[in-house]
């Protein structure tokens, strides 16, 4: 088995597992059982395909080899007899036998994806729930593959797939897309666990934990999938650039020994160029026409940074007004905590820690080593010393990121040491 | 987000127990372990310690290990056990400890585990 040849067949099952599951669940009804079925016929495939070549038609073979799964799995179970003739009687019998060569359905497939997403984040599961389902029915992914991702053991993934399938199963949500008034705001939520899919992944991409880079592109290509199938979207448009113009940073962003480089002294040589120009392309045309979002704003703010060629050519005062409308779109005390480097770039860190104490009787940040951390950035800025050593060490006590706590100790030491 | 939930107990505290009260605390020590590993947010890889004097305890210094038994029990509270959980902040980690019987009589700490990954400042 060539590694290129089982590379081909993951990214094929990937791209068709979402299709597969949508036609069995449509034919049976039974989302659960259905997504049992779909995952072992991926598994027969992955370790088939490389061996004896794609079949003609993979999704009609998966479909096949998912169907009698299936029926077997109903068959074992003397309790669901009933159902099971009920289901048999539904079937018409061709449906049962591989179709024929172009005897397929793209069209069906390619809604059941957006229907399995909105379905795997349903607002009623858990947010651990959420990622596991959609990187495994909509994703494709082995419940093996995901528990390496998330660094936990595979019976927990399992158990949280398990879990969520039962709360879909026990609300009786039917398959299909969410009613028209509740769309946008299913969608927000569809869209919040890519987006935390993409940062476990982003997070982690170095050291030890360089496979999970895989949760990124994961991420990446789910987001592209919603992007082709609402294409006027957004907020989708903006959370694939955004996306795309952070991963973009990753080689830049971490030393060989795994240490953290921040945004201003990365070697922006290394910067992505492609992702870049992909994502500033996208945000840009998007915010010409669609209504202004937090995700779209998010990436204007990274497209600047990603579009400065050295860190002092960062048009600061534009950021500075990208904050503004963020902050009034979609205010939250980690968008202030941005908000105010921006206005210390712009206006001197007097401004920027003026705008930090506010933020210290909010409960939701008051404790983060985040804000610790700016403020001690300020004052470093504005030559307090002290004060900014006495900042960083106390950030450096709340992280609980090793890599953060070591690069906040480090800055802690250099102003301790009088160097720089 | 990890956090590890260290049970602390006195030497000895389990067998000052009433025999209604071991059996109190380890069918609902079963039934605790078996719902939130079912909910996905108990991690398998717990343990509990045996007694602190049937260990040892090392220092290397000038690369010479002091290896010394124990530690016995003139210390108070011991770490008698751990286990490790994954859930969204440490609110949630507060409120599943409390259903730790061992939190009713001893003390569970309940720590977040280092991330080895962060984000860039």
């Amino acid at each position: 088995m060539t590694t290129q040849a089982a590379r081909g067949t993951e990214d094929l099952l990937r791209q068709l597992a979402p299709q597969v599951l949508g036609v069995l669940v449509r034919r049976y009804g039974n989302f659960d059982l259905a997504e049992d079925a779909v995952q072992e016929a991926l598994l027969a495939a992955a370790l088939q395909w490389p061996e004896d070549g794609i079949p003609g038609n993979p999704r009609g073979w998966l479909i096949t080899v998912a169907a009698r799964r299936l029926a077997d799995e109903l068959r074992s179970d003397q309790a669901r007899r009933r159902r099971e003739e009920r289901a048999a009687a539904q079937v018409p019998a061709d449906e049962l036998v591989a179709p024929a060569p172009g005897d397929d359905r793209p069209p069906a497939g390619a809604d059941d994806t957006l229907t399995l997403l909105f379905l795997s984040s349903h607002p009623s599961l858990s947010p651990a729930s959420q990622l596991a389902l959609t990187l495994r029915a909509v994703g494709g992914l082995t419940t093996a593959e995901i528990a390496r991702a998330f660094l936990v053991p595979e019976a927990t993934i399992a158990q949280r797939i398990s879990r969520a399938k039962h709360s879909i199963r026990a609300s009786g949500i039917p398959f299909g897309l969410p009613p028209e008034p509740e769309r946008a705001a299913r969608l927000q939520v569809v869209l919040h666990v890519l987006y935390l899919i993409f940062n476990e992944g982003y997070t982690a991409s170095t050291g030890p934990d360089l496979q999970r880079s895989e949760l990124t592109s994961e991420a990446i290509r789910l987001t592209r999938e919603i992007r082709r199938l609402l294409p006027g979207d957004g907020e989708v448009a903006g959370l694939l650039a955004l996306m795309l113009l952070t991963d973009a940073r990753r080689a830049a962003r971490t030393r060989a020994d795994g240490s953290l480089v921040p945004l201003a002294e990365q070697d922006r040589t290394l910067w992505n160029r492609g992702c870049i120009e992909e994502g500033a392309a996208l945000v840009t045309d998007t915010l010409a026409r669609a209504p202004l979002g937090p995700y779209q704003l998010q990436a204007a703010i990274a497209a600047v940074h990603d579009e400065a060629a050295r860190a002092e050519d960062t048009d600061w005062r534009q950021i500075l007004a990208l904050y503004e409308l963020l902050e009034r779109i979609s205010p939250n005390p980690m968008v202030t905590l941005n908000h105010a480097v921006a206005v210390a770039m712009v206006h001197g860190p007097g401004a920027g820690l003026q705008l930090l104490r506010g933020l210290d009787d909010d409960d939701r940040i008051s404790g983060h080593h985040r804000l610790d951390a700016v403020r001690a950035h300020l004052l470093e800025m504005g030559g307090d010393r002290a004060a900014a050593r006495a900042s960083y060490r106390s950030a450096a006590r709340r992280a609980t990121s090793l890599p953060e706590r070591r690069y906040l100790e480090a800055r802690a030491a250099q102003l301790r040491d009088g160097g720089r | 987000m990890k956090y590890v939930a260290l049970i602390y107990s006195n030497p000895g505290a389990f067998e000052a127990l009433s025999p209604t009260e071991r059996e109190e605390l380890m069918s609902e020590a079963d039934a605790y372990l078996k719902e939130f590993t079912e909910s996905g947010e108990l991690l398998s890889g717990g343990a509990a310690l045996a007694d602190p004097s049937t260990g040892r305890t090392v220092r290397v210094r000038n690369g010479v290990p002091a290896v010394t038994d124990g530690p016995f029990a003139e210390a108070k509270e011991q770490l008698a056990g751990y286990y490790v959980l994954d859930t969204e902040s440490l609110e949630r980690a507060t409120e599943i400890v409390a259903h730790d019987p061992a939190a009713r009589f001893w003390a569970v700490e309940v720590r977040p585990i280092m991330d080895m990954a962060g984000t860039e400042m």
